[in-house]
């Protein structure tokens, strides 16, 4: 096992800061981990993107973000939504198609967004955030506010044209945006050395005239400086700035992708890395946790997850009828006017 | 009343719109004066309303169209630009993928108050690429909102209606229209999505038009006339919502149909109106319902071959003169 850098406590973060991170991401990690049990035992279906071994991306840059600010995600975003702020048992009820979902059982796992905590969307469209996050950042301009906007997206997305259009810009109108790459080295099974011909994307940053910086992914640390600079820069008007976080997927694509493509070698070696288990043994370290504390915390999440699972099974199923509403908010799905109280604005 | 053109009814609408509600703005590719958009419908409205509200973009319809979904979505009302709408297919993702599923996905949560306005249509030898007529595209997708108007007095209340409306909107203009002029009052006013307009009364046969359509079944209504057959030429203005039971009494009334648009005739919008008045009326059609639309090949470039795809009011009257004498 290759040794784990523990360095000294950083005076930029607090120890309940910290402390909320570390949970943050074993939340995250338990949930995808329990998804994944219940997908596999046929209760779930659909599709479902698990991203463990990624939570110190979604994490660290969370951290940095108030809850005013807006983030958009991608089919890989449970860890992205439950770092803004989602909770477990709404998510579960979504993945079980309940009315309590998020969504209300018309999203699944790849739609989970929360508009009341700047949650957008997660996107089933590689790139489809992109595009869309510059009309935030425009629209936080025009409206006069300090907020900010993250995208998040995966290495995938850089080789779309949305990616491009959507850095010109942000660059262009220097709007409160940050791009955060998630580059877990796998566009479902595409390596990311067979995406582009030179695979600095801080590069590509600096060619749209944006800050660009590459991170280590699997250090929410790390994560979190770098995400609190471009931040700062974007709320006092600096413009926009490009994040490559460097993580792993340590699954396949889905749920039912072995990942044959994914080295085994390069796989322990990742494994080797998990952000969770180094800032576990950080917080150790430095006195910030017991392993009494780690092991009550552990147990917490693990009776949170059980609680939501529970929450999903025993929500109400939506009534199929329920697919016909939510399309238009003047209209039903068959053009008929519909009274104005439907307007959630 | 005063004559305006329906280039200035739509210039009107923004300009009323943009008063009246400062989170509206404009964005899209040459729509900032000198140049003033290539149909010139925003000339003279960023001297008006300044460059940070008549927001000239990039050619990136991908980019703006994306910037308008998630401005909406965050508070604003972007009203777009597609110069042509066969540049609308750069930007599909955004429209069909996230302007009309961003609601439905996230279970009711986002409303998109954002407009899309586009022109299309052939009749100026613009060749395949630049003189489609795609509204059935649109029309097929759940979540938008299509408005086709084809006069400025529809134009114009029509636009301030889909700015105002929390539901996305295709608007989709035809660039033979702007310069025809029509009655326009002076005051303000709006008109409803999903109310179609009669805009000639008749008994013989319905014909149901849209966009340019409207205008040369109008002008059929000329030449039939004389022969002593009235045609009522009834335009929905949206083609979703759509208004059907106006067209349905309609031809309860005259019991012939006949629907006319200058897209492509398979699978386009006329055979979605027969379809529906089949449901609604089928016991009074004493005939086959009639298409005349355009071939199903693209817009071709010379004068005589775009001629011979393109609908004009004389294949409009002999269809309705064959059906009216059983010759169908």
């Amino acid at each position: 096992m290759t040794e784990i850098e523990i360095g000294t406590p950083p005076p930029d973060l607090a120890q309940e800061q910290l402390l909320a991170m570390y949970r943050r991401m074993r939340l995250i990690r338990g949930f995808e981990n329990t998804a994944q049990r219940y997908f596999e035992s046929g209760e779930l279906s659909g599709f479902l993107h698990l991203s463990q071994g990624q939570e110190a991306v979604p994490v660290g840059t969370c951290a940095a973000l108030r809850r005013d600010d807006y983030i958009t995600s991608t089919h890989r975003g449970h860890g992205d939504v439950l770092a803004k702020g989602c909770e477990v048992q709404y998510m579960f009820a979504e993945l079980y198609g309940r009315t309590t979902g998020y969504c209300k059982g018309k999203g699944g796992s790849m739609h989970i967004a929360d508009f009341s905590q700047g949650i957008i969307g997660a996107n089933g469209i590689v790139s489809g955030g992109l595009p869309m996050i510059t009309g935030v950042g425009l629209s936080i301009k025009m409206r006069g506010t300090d907020q900010v906007a993250v995208c998040f997206f995966g290495d995938g997305a850089t080789a779309e044209g949305g990616f491009h259009e959507a850095l010109n810009l942000a660059s262009l109108w220097q709007i409160p945006v940050i791009f955060v790459c998630q580059n877990n080295l796998y566009g479902l099974s595409n390596p990311w050395g067979r995406t582009a011909y030179d695979c600095d994307l801080s590069q590509r940053a600096r060619s749209y005239h944006m800050p660009g910086e590459c991170v280590d992914g699997m250090d929410a640390i790390a994560v979190y400086r770098s995400l609190k600079t471009a931040v700062d820069r974007a709320r006092a008007g600096g413009g926009p700035s490009f994040v490559e976080a460097n993580t792993y997927r340590f699954l396949g694509h889905y749920v039912g992708d072995p990942g044959l493509y994914m080295p085994k070698q390069e796989r322990e070696e990742w494994r080797q890395k998990d952000a969770i288990l180094k800032l576990g043994q950080q917080l150790r370290t430095w006195g910030y946790l017991t392993e009494e504390e780690d092991a009550q915390m552990a147990a917490e999440i693990e009776a949170e997850l059980q609680a939501g699972i529970e929450y999903a099974r025993s929500s109400p199923i939506p009534a199929p009828e329920e697919a016909l509403t939510d399309l238009y908010i003047h209209f039903d799905y068959l053009g008929n006017p519909l009274p104005a109280e439907n307007d959630h604005a | 009343m005063r004559e305006i053109t329906y280039r200035d009814a739509l210039k009107e609408a923004l300009t009323e719109e943009m008063e009246r509600d400062e989170r509206v703005f404009l964005l899209g590719e040459d729509i900032a004066d000198p140049f003033g958009s290539a149909y010139k419908v925003t000339l003279g409205l960023s001297p008006i309303f300044g460059t940070d509200r008549v927001i000239q973009t990039p050619i990136s319809e991908q980019g703006f169209a994306g910037a308008a979904v998630g401005a909406a979505i965050t508070g604003l009302r972007p009203v777009v630009e597609f110069m042509y709408i066969d540049f609308t297919t750069m930007a599909m993702d955004q429209i069909a993928n996230q302007a009309a599923k961003i609601r439905y996905m996230s279970g009711g949560q986002a409303k998109v108050p954002v407009v899309f306005r586009t022109q299309g249509g052939p009749g100026r030898s613009s060749a395949a690429q630049h003189a489609q007529s795609l509204e059935a595209w649109f029309h097929h997708l759940p979540g938008l909102l299509v408005a086709m108007p084809a006069t400025p007095y529809d134009a114009k209340g029509l636009l301030k209606t889909a700015i105002r409306l929390d539901d996305p909107v295709m608007f989709i203009e035809q660039k033979l229209l702007y310069n025809m002029t029509g009655p326009v009052p002076e005051e303000p006013y709006t008109l409803p999505f999903g109310v179609a307009d009669v805009k000639r009364k008749g008994t013989d046969c319905t014909v149901v038009a849209t966009s340019m359509a409207v205008v040369k079944a109008l002008r059929a209504a000329e030449l039939l006339e004389q022969e002593g057959i009235q045609i009522e030429v009834i335009d929905p203005r949206t083609l979703f919502p759509l208004d059907i039971d106006t067209i349905a009494e309609s031809v309860i009334k005259t019991s012939r149909l006949v629907v006319t648009h200058e897209a492509p005739e398979r699978g386009g919008f006329a055979a979605e109106v027969i379809a529906q008045v089949s449901d609604k009326a089928f016991g009074y059609i004493d005939a086959p319902p009639q298409r005349v639309c355009a071939p199903s090949v693209p817009p071709p470039f010379a004068r005589n071959m775009e001629d011979f795809i393109m609908i004009d009011e004389h294949k409009i009257a002999d269809r309705v003169r064959k059906l009216v004498r059983s010759e169908i």
